[in-house]
């Protein structure tokens, strides 16, 4: 006889075998993502730091290097998120099979993409301190308001990896996320403050800039380093939220057709 | 206990066009082997699949273990262990990681986590292989690891889709003593096969299964002797010459099927066997009752 099994919705035991399971796989390839989270933050400072930091010293009231170095926070969630929402789980559900196998065990597929979305957003949470680690060496001063930086990276990295399983879910093979990473991710991590303040764009684009959700991050992990801006922050807190809680849904709903016949 | 461990009344399932179980009927007295025995298409692995809520049904009612599907499924699935046709392990892990995850899913506490993955692992002869990547493992290892993960909980239930497919002979009796060993500890059983041996060796009961529906059930030799008879007669020679003894058995009432070079006649038994030339008379089996019943050739 096998064991007293609690069936309720999003149960605890269920969501972390998920998660041990992608722990037990992340040790296999570490290496690889934590070369590429401390390089890519190097060259878009090196880049944009000695290119654009030449013509222009101070933006928004920032050093050049203090702008982009905490910028960049958002770009290393956002790639660590969507991308890995988009590939990982339409080869897991495509190719390996993977999620066949786990949802004839006692899962539903409210709790996988639980787990696969709290999965990512850990993992964007904690690459999300490289580039303010590699933007200490090119001079950033570190600040307590750092240590909230994590939970931004874990809000925004749930909200962009729920969005990567709903793309996936819909996607028919994995050539169309072609047309989702030209006219939607580029975009969006352009077009959030980063690299350039918003307020300088167009008014049409600057109001766009405002529902970009990676926008929201930006200011938030500013604040965090620079100083926190109560009122304004829980404003970006709660539209990081809304697109979570909305993503997270919309990717269950999808994922669920796809793989329950 | 429920006395039967799956029941199916009137099961339905079409994706768009295509009607792919077209009101099944099936029980699954607890403590016996059933084997789903059908042609590629016949429905059985749609019907394993609904068995696991992985597909719903469009009419009927299912119950496993004594809970109603799809509703209580997710309380039918802890009970069951499910070994797929097609090999879902996790490639980058080791055998003993693949198990391990499994082992949390089904709710196995913690202090009894290892004891319950060493035991599935020694009993599909994988205790030295078991920090191996999967990768690196053989088919047949891989195949028994399968069965390992469906075993990990100790399920009351089993089900077992096409568990030997693609599988060299030597691998496939290895697989079947193993399941054998599983059904003398009283675990149900259900197996779908398209291979008419695997059936007739481990199952107590087949179900035959053809377009969508069950088309006859019993244990193997009830079912040989009700749609064939006793006998056979297999008759060599060229295609003109066949064609020949067929239209002649055809007219005396006997059932014949083709099997590649040959052509068997059925039901010999009470005829005259002069009348057929150089035949090679056999017992009637199983493979015979399937095509029979199903029309079809198999492996």
């Amino acid at each position: 006889m096998g064991p007293a099994v609690r069936v309720r919705r999003l149960e605890p035991v269920a969501i972390g075998a998920v998660l041990s399971r992608e722990l037990a796989v992340f040790r296999r390839y570490w290496r690889s993502t934590t070369f590429s989270s401390i390089v890519e933050p190097t060259i878009f400072l090196l880049a944009f730091g000695f290119g654009f930091g030449a013509l222009v010293s101070r933006v928004a009231g920032y050093d050049y290097v203090e702008f982009v170095g905490t910028g960049i926070v958002a770009t290393a969630v956002l790639f660590s998120s969507v991308f890995p929402g988009l590939f990982s789980t339409f080869i897991k559900r495509r190719f390996q099979r993977t999620y066949d196998a786990l949802l004839a065990a006692p899962i539903d597929v409210e709790e996988l993409v639980t787990a696969e979305v709290v999965w990512l957003a850990l993992r964007a949470g904690v690459y999300g301190m490289a580039p303010l680690l590699v933007a200490m060496l090119f001079g950033l001063d570190p600040s307590p308001g750092m240590a909230l930086v994590p939970f931004i990276g874990f809000l925004t990295g749930f909200g962009f990896a729920a969005f990567g399983v709903l793309i996936s879910a819909i996607a028919k093979a994995i050539d169309n996320f072609n047309y989702v990473t030209s006219s939607v991710i580029t975009p969006l991590f352009l077009v959030a403050g980063t690299f350039f303040p918003i307020d300088a764009l167009p008014g049409w684009a600057s109001t766009l800039a405002q529902v970009n959700p990676l926008h929201h991050c930006v200011e938030l992990v500013r604040h965090a380093v620079f100083g926190l801006q109560p009122v304004a922050d829980l404003a970006h807190v709660a539209v990081l939220v809304v697109f979570g809680v909305l993503m997270w849904r919309l990717a269950i709903w999808r994922l669920r057709l796809r793989l329950i016949d | 206990m429920a006395a039967h461990a799956i029941v199916l009344r009137g099961a339905r399932k079409a994706f768009g066009p295509i009607t792919a179980v077209a009101g099944v009927d099936l029980d699954v007295p607890a403590g016996t082997c059933l084997g789903l025995l059908g042609p590629n298409g016949a429905g059985k692995s749609t019907t394993m699949r609904l068995l696991t809520a992985q597909a719903i049904a469009d009419a009927g009612e299912i119950e496993v273990l004594g809970h109603r599907l799809p509703e209580e499924s997710k309380a039918a699935r802890a009970r069951c262990g499910v070994v797929p046709q097609i090999d879902n392990l996790d490639y980058e892990l080791t055998a003993r990681e693949n198990l391990e995850v499994f082992a949390r899913l089904y709710r196995i506490p913690r202090p009894k986590r290892r004891e319950a993955v060493d035991r599935a692992l020694e009993t599909a002869n994988l205790t030295a292989r078991a920090d191996g990547v999967v990768d690196e493992l053989s088919g047949g290892m891989r195949r028994r690891l399968l069965l390992a993960r469906g075993l990990v909980h100790r399920p009351e239930l089993l089900l077992l889709d096409e568990p030997t497919v693609g599988l060299d002979p030597q691998v496939r009796t290895e697989l079947w003593s193993l399941i054998d060993t599983l059904r003398s500890e009283g675990v149900t059983i259900l197996m779908s096969t398209h291979y008419i041996e695997e059936a007739e060796r481990l199952a107590d009961e087949v179900a035959i299964m053809s377009g969508g529906r069950i088309v006859a059930r019993g244990r193997p030799a009830e079912l040989v002797a009700e749609h064939v008879g006793r006998e056979a007669v297999e008759v060599y020679g060229p295609p003109a010459e066949l064609q020949e003894v067929e239209e002649r058995a055809l007219t005396g009432g006997l059932p014949t099927r083709r099997s590649g070079p040959a052509l068997a006649v059925l039901g010999t038994e009470g005829s005259e066997n002069g009348s057929l030339p150089g035949g090679h008379p056999r017992p009637a089996n199983l493979e015979d009752a399937f095509v029979l019943l199903t029309g079809a050739e198999v492996e």
